[in-house]
């Protein structure tokens, strides 16, 4: 039997973009995405520029990589004890170099350090692996252990979200049409909390997750009082995991717990087969890398 | 647009589309056709130039974003001393310890080698002889694994990046 | 015979002769060059599998107008035949029109036009209109013959060697009398090549003439295919090679793909055109190393002797026969391996399938053979519970054993050797058990292996190329090193001007190697097969001898008798050139037999050891190599730098088959075109790399050199897998070994590590 099917290849015409500004504030910025909704907001180009020649250009650019007000890390009181703010366009080299960073967040050090390599890493940056929102965006596992809050702004105002409601669905997140990320704020952590981190790629640099996982775990008097993990690579999105963070807390530091914590894994992620891994791998990696966290959780 | 980009320590004004990239303003526009593409996905690292002094992938970067910056190229890392082309050391190490093979992802190697022999101080203080070639040589592994090479199993270029950081140490003539 | 006063050069760590070109970005590959008024060309290729093309529609609402647009039709126009022509003539250059379509991303039409873009946007408004077929995507597939693809059994080509029995019968009564037979299948992946410059090509017409410049191995092979496809004259193409950035095979037979598309869209344009892929086409159209299932059986006795050897190879060739039957050959020639054994037979067959033609790869089918042999003997040391270096030692062949094929080895058998070299510098094993940063338990293993590979071509091939290289004395007094040999990043225009320097009495700069141009240079046959320095290097060093010959015997003539370099200038005013062209002579006591596959396989053998230490992390299942050492018999180091420089990267592509690197294919399309998922190693991936150096030379080698081109990348898959049987306690016996694969199998390994009496 044969079908008749016609074929084309799948470059698409590449068109120069009718546009391009650089705002030098962030109201500037604000004003140009109202007015050019459609046009890309590029900073370190690490994803919008990926084989730029194949795709279609965008309607116009809006270039952020310059912006000082986005960038850079300071120290703030948002009320609940000093947080971190990191700029959206702040790259991960800074991330890296920071003192106040590795101080209060080692993980999101550690996640930065494995984000690529050098020359990715002075071009990408926290707000860019945020606006991407990519299931296996390298920081973002990160930012829900950490309960990271973002400052969102658009014509209508500033507002923070908190960095947990902010995934939807694969790619899709809660940034409004009008809104840009303008940073990302650390809450200070509990100092007798325990930070976890592991990301598990396809090779051991420059490399795509097939499993990502972050936790901040506190004990007291021998149980796990505060609980939160997040999950990379194994969802549509970058996930928490209540069943899990549910068997944590309250329970005692031991086998018995991490045993219980990774086979409630199962319920919190819907990892895929893809070109890379596997979602039985991807399963069960999890459940031994967080079962690794929790016992070494004492 | 009109961009202006600092190349070389040289300024130079290109007419180009914002949206292009800097890799093919360099070796179309610019004629600097040292800096190669190897895939377009900034994966490979041949494309890697300095930016404002950092190693990027020059085929992630969009000309519009390069106006008033500044960029090294593998064409600015020798010097030029009267008629004499004096070779940056990590150029000279590459050579004589057989760190090029193909030669296509050299100057990606050597333009990110040369920033991190001077950057990054555990490679530096290694390169002086301080802290062991063990540490050294996990750390070049460490800092250049944005460069692929598919040719010399990477053995060689390590031994001529520590070998270039001792002698930028040691202030060895460039 | 070895050179008994080596001078200078040979032998030395002299800097490569365009390293400086290379590290200041003055090289200039393809798409460096400055191609003036040159058009951009691009592929439109087949989504299907297995069709016929029924037409190429042009979308009418598309400005063509500074387009062109070439189809098979532009071919027979011009009275050319449409194929690539390499050993047989079955694979088109464009699918033709009303004809079969064999595999995803075939081309089916080209496009030229001023710009990258311009071309692109124009790619996109050609529709073929293609009616799909049945694929056939598996080799068991291809084998039950319902969907025929080639001949009647969709077999491209079959090899039987028989060793010490009459028939199969003969040969199952000796298996039978075996105590004891191991007997298991092994599956190896395609691989990709992943040369970090990609195809590139670039054509222009002057007069009646083609001109071919591009990245390629091979000048003469894209040469005969144009003359073929263009219906041409042999002065009517001139093939030249550009700077090109690594090869390791996947230029031996493509760059004649690209150069057809090349040179019909400059003839149509009239003017020049170059293509030069991106790293998702190259990934997804061009040829990879073939994927393999041998079945291996080997009968041992009590004693632990070996009874027979059987190994059947099954390879999947893809689409068209490309280079098939010579990697298949190669594959069935290593798969008995470097162990006595009276009594042997191999099969293969290399069968058609709807996937892109697979082809040369470093190793071209010997890696796919070595992995099950020495798999095969770890199992049988690991069964008898003997030491596995040792049991490797008591079957390795020496001089004066017969090989699989009945070649009896005489000379340069560097056994003992590479053995020996290992046994010295292994050590103790890595502590078992361990714990990693994250805290997870780690479990060590360590693997060896031992292996042998043919430098040259096989057989009779060296007779039959009858390569020629030829060394001259300019009437500018000058020299020149004439040869089709290509420097593809292996260092042989250095190896060369030093092999010229030393014969000649000169110093390595007074040597040039001039460019690769089938107009001015030689056919020395094809850069491939471990051949260059050991062949050509020894043509070369011939020649220049015969130069300096002749131009010593002028001056002792002339009644001022010297050296070479003191006549050379005087010689070259007074008489002009002189050049000397000579041609391949083999070895004495080199016989093959095609029929029975019998004889003298390859004039010479590289020998080889390995030993890896593996690390498991038990959480992720990642695979960690600790340790590599390869120590092997090159004959003479002619640069021990780039000898070892060529080994390395041998070495780390081996490590990368065996534990990273994973074509997917789906549907017959490559699954995971890109650079970011069809990975390779990094720097951090590479472990350090230990090369050991053996010289057992060969007399017939230039100062007693062998190939050493391919013979890294054959045995370390089987000492990594060999070190994770070690580790774990369960066999993998397939290529690559990944997490997945481990973590499918954790109930197995966790309780034959607790049977070990392992601490996790």
């Amino acid at each position: 039997m044969t079908t008749t099917t016609t074929t084309t290849t799948a470059t698409t015409t590449p068109t120069t973009p009718t546009g391009y500004v650089r705002p030098a504030t962030v109201a500037d910025l604000i004003a140009a995405r109202a007015d050019h909704p459609d046009w890309a907001v590029l900073c370190g180009g690490t994803d919008l520029m990926v084989e730029a020649p194949l795709r279609p250009a965008p309607a116009g650019v809006i270039d952020v990589w310059g912006l000082a007000e986005l960038r850079g890390i300071s120290e703030l009181d948002d009320g609940g004890g000093a947080a971190v703010r990191i700029g959206a366009a702040t790259p991960w080299t800074e991330v890296i170099a920071s003192a106040l960073v590795a101080a209060r967040a080692p993980i999101l050090v550690a996640a930065a350090r494995e984000i690529g390599a050098l020359q990715i890493q002075a071009r990408g940056t926290i707000g860019g692996n945020v606006g991407t929102s990519s299931p296996v965006g390298d920081s973002l596992p990160v930012l829900l252990a950490l309960d990271a809050v973002l400052e969102l702004r658009s014509p209508r105002g500033a507002r923070t979200v908190p960095y947990r409601d902010y995934p939807i669905s694969y790619r899709k997140t809660a940034l409004a049409a009008d809104e840009v990320i303008v940073a990302v704020r650390l809450p200070a952590p509990h100092p007798e909390a325990r930070q976890h981190w592991r990301k598990v790629g396809t090779r051991r640099a420059q490399s795509i997750s097939k499993v990502m996982a972050a936790a901040v775990l506190r004990v007291e008097a021998g149980r796990f009082v505060e609980a939160r993990l997040g999950l990379g690579a194994v969802a549509d999105r970058p996930v928490r995991a209540p069943h899990a963070e549910a068997a944590l807390l309250g329970a005692p530091v031991g086998a018995a717990t991490a045993d219980a914590v990774a086979a409630a894994l199962a319920h919190d992620v819907a990892p895929i087969t893809d070109v890379r891994s596997t979602a039985a791998y991807r399963l069960q990696t999890l459940q031994h890398v967080v079962r690794r966290f929790v016992l070494e959780t004492a | 647009m009109n961009v202006t980009i600092e190349v070389n320590g040289e300024r130079r004004t290109v007419d180009v589309d914002p949206w292009r990239r800097l890799l093919d303003v360099l070796r179309e526009d610019l004629r600097l056709t040292g800096t190669k593409e190897g895939c377009g996905e900034g994966e490979c690292g041949a494309c890697t130039v300095l930016l404002d002094g950092a190693p990027v992938n020059s085929c992630l970067v969009a000309a519009g974003q390069c106006d008033g910056r500044a960029v090294v190229t593998v064409e600015g890392l020798a010097r030029r001393d009267g008629g004499e082309v004096l070779l940056h050391e990590v150029q000279r190490a590459l050579v004589e310890r057989g760190g090029a093979q193909c030669g296509i992802c050299t100057p990606g190697i050597a333009v990110c080698a040369a920033y991190v022999i001077d950057a990054e101080p555990a490679v530096a203080a290694a390169g002086s002889g301080a802290g062991g070639d063990g540490d050294a040589r996990a750390k070049v592994r460490e800092l250049l694994s944005g460069n692929i090479c598919r040719c010399t199993g990477y053995q060689l270029i390590v031994d001529a990046v520590v070998e270039a950081a001792r002698a930028r140490q040691g202030g060895g003539s460039r | 015979m070895v050179d008994p006063q080596p001078s200078g050069a040979v032998g030395r760590a002299v800097p490569r002769v365009d390293g400086v070109a290379k590290v200041t970005g003055a090289a200039r590959y393809l798409d460096d060059l400055e191609l003036p008024g040159a058009w951009h060309g691009v592929t439109v290729r087949s989504t299907v599998a297995h069709g016929v093309l029924e037409a190429i529609d042009l979308d009418p609402a598309f400005d063509w107008t500074d387009v062109v647009v070439v189809t098979s039709a532009d071919i027979a126009a011009h009275g050319g035949k449409n194929v690539v022509f390499l050993i047989e003539e079955d694979q088109p250059a464009l699918a033709p029109l009303g004809g079969r379509v064999m595999h995803v991303d075939e081309a089916v039409a080209l496009v030229a036009a001023p710009t990258r873009a311009r071309a692109l946007a124009a790619r996109r408004a050609v529709r073929p209109r293609i009616a799909a077929r049945t694929p056939v995507l598996s080799t068991d597939d291809a084998l039950r013959g319902e969907v025929k693809l080639y001949g009647d059994d969709n077999v491209f080509k079959r090899f039987t060697i028989r060793k010490g029995h009459a028939d199969d019968a003969a040969f199952e009564r000796v298996m039978a009398s075996a105590a004891r037979v191991i007997d298991a299948t092994y599956t190896t992946g395609a691989q990709e090549q992943m040369y970090i410059e990609t195809q590139a090509m670039a054509a222009w017409w002057d007069g009646g003439r083609c001109h071919l410049v591009g990245s390629m191995q091979c000048p003469y092979y894209v040469h005969k295919a144009m003359k073929a496809l263009l219906g041409c004259g042999p002065d009517e193409v001139i093939v030249t090679q550009s700077v090109t950035g690594g090869g390791f095979g996947g230029k031996e037979e493509y760059p004649s793909m690209i150069a057809a598309h090349a040179a019909l869209l400059a003839r149509k344009a009239g003017r020049p055109v170059k293509i030069v892929y991106d790293r998702g086409e190259d990934i997804a159209a061009t040829t990879k190393r073939h994927p393999a299932i041998v079945r291996h059986r080997l009968g041992l006795d009590e004693g632990g002797g070996i009874v027979a050897i059987d190994a059947d190879v099954v390879m999947d060739g893809g689409a068209y026969l490309t280079l098939s039957p010579v990697v298949l050959s190669r594959g069935v020639l290593h798969a008995a391996g470097p162990y006595r054994c009276a009594t042997t037979r191999v099969v293969g067959r290399v069968v058609a399938t709807n996937h892109p033609p697979h082809g040369a790869f470093r190793g071209f089918g010997a890696p796919q053979t070595t992995f099950p042999y020495e798999r095969q003997i770890d199992k049988a040391a690991r069964a008898l519970g003997v030491d596995p270096l040792a049991f490797r030692s008591r079957h390795a062949l020496r001089a004066g054993d017969t090989t699989a094929t009945g070649q009896e080895l005489t000379v340069s058998v560097g056994t003992d050797e590479v053995l020996g070299a290992i046994e010295r510098v292994a050590g103790a094993p890595p502590a078992r058990d361990g714990r990693a940063a994250s805290g997870a338990p780690v479990r060590r293993g360590r693997g060896v292996c031992f292996y042998n590979h043919g430098a040259g071509f096989t057989g009779s091939g060296e007779q039959r190329l009858a390569g020629r290289a030829e060394v001259a004395l300019t009437a500018a007094g000058a020299i020149e090193v004439r040869s089709s040999s290509t420097d593809i990043g292996q260092g042989s225009i250095t190896m060369f001007a030093q092999i010229a320097a030393d014969a000649l009495g000169v110093a390595v700069a007074d040597v040039r190697v001039v460019d690769p141009s089938t107009d001015r240079v030689p056919d020395s046959g094809p850069t491939v097969a471990s051949r260059t320095c050991m062949v050509v290097g020894g043509l070369v060093e011939r020649a220049a001898r015969a130069v300096r010959a002749r131009v010593e015997a002028w001056g002792a003539a002339r009644g001022t008798p010297g050296t070479f370099a003191a006549l050379a200038a005087a010689c070259a005013a007074a008489e002009g050139e002189v050049a000397e062209r000579v041609q391949y002579e083999p070895p004495p006591g080199i016989v093959w037999d095609d029929a029975t596959y019998t004889g003298s396989a390859y004039p010479a053998y590289g020998w080889a050891a390995c030993l890896v230490d593996v690390a498991i992390d038990l959480d992720t299942c990642e695979i960690t190599i600790e340790r590599c050492v390869q120590a092997i018999d090159v004959g003479k180091a002619i640069n021990p730098t780039i000898v070892k420089g060529q080994i390395e990267g041998g070495t780390l592509q081996a490590l990368g088959w065996a534990v990273l690197e994973h074509v997917v294919y789906k549907d017959g399309r490559v699954a995971n075109a890109t650079m970011t998922n069809c990975i390779v190693p990094t720097f951090a991936d590479a472990p350090e790399l230990e090369t050991i150096l053996v010289e057992v030379p060969f007399p017939y080698g230039p100062h007693g050199a062998k190939g050493v081109g391919e013979i890294p990348m054959d045995g370390p898959a089987a000492a990594v897998a060999n070190a994770i049987r070690d580790a774990l306690g369960v066999d993998f016996d397939h290529v690559p070994i990944l997490p997945e694969h481990l973590a499918a199998r954790r109930d197995e390994w966790t309780r034959a590590i607790a049977a070990a009496g392992g601490a996790s």
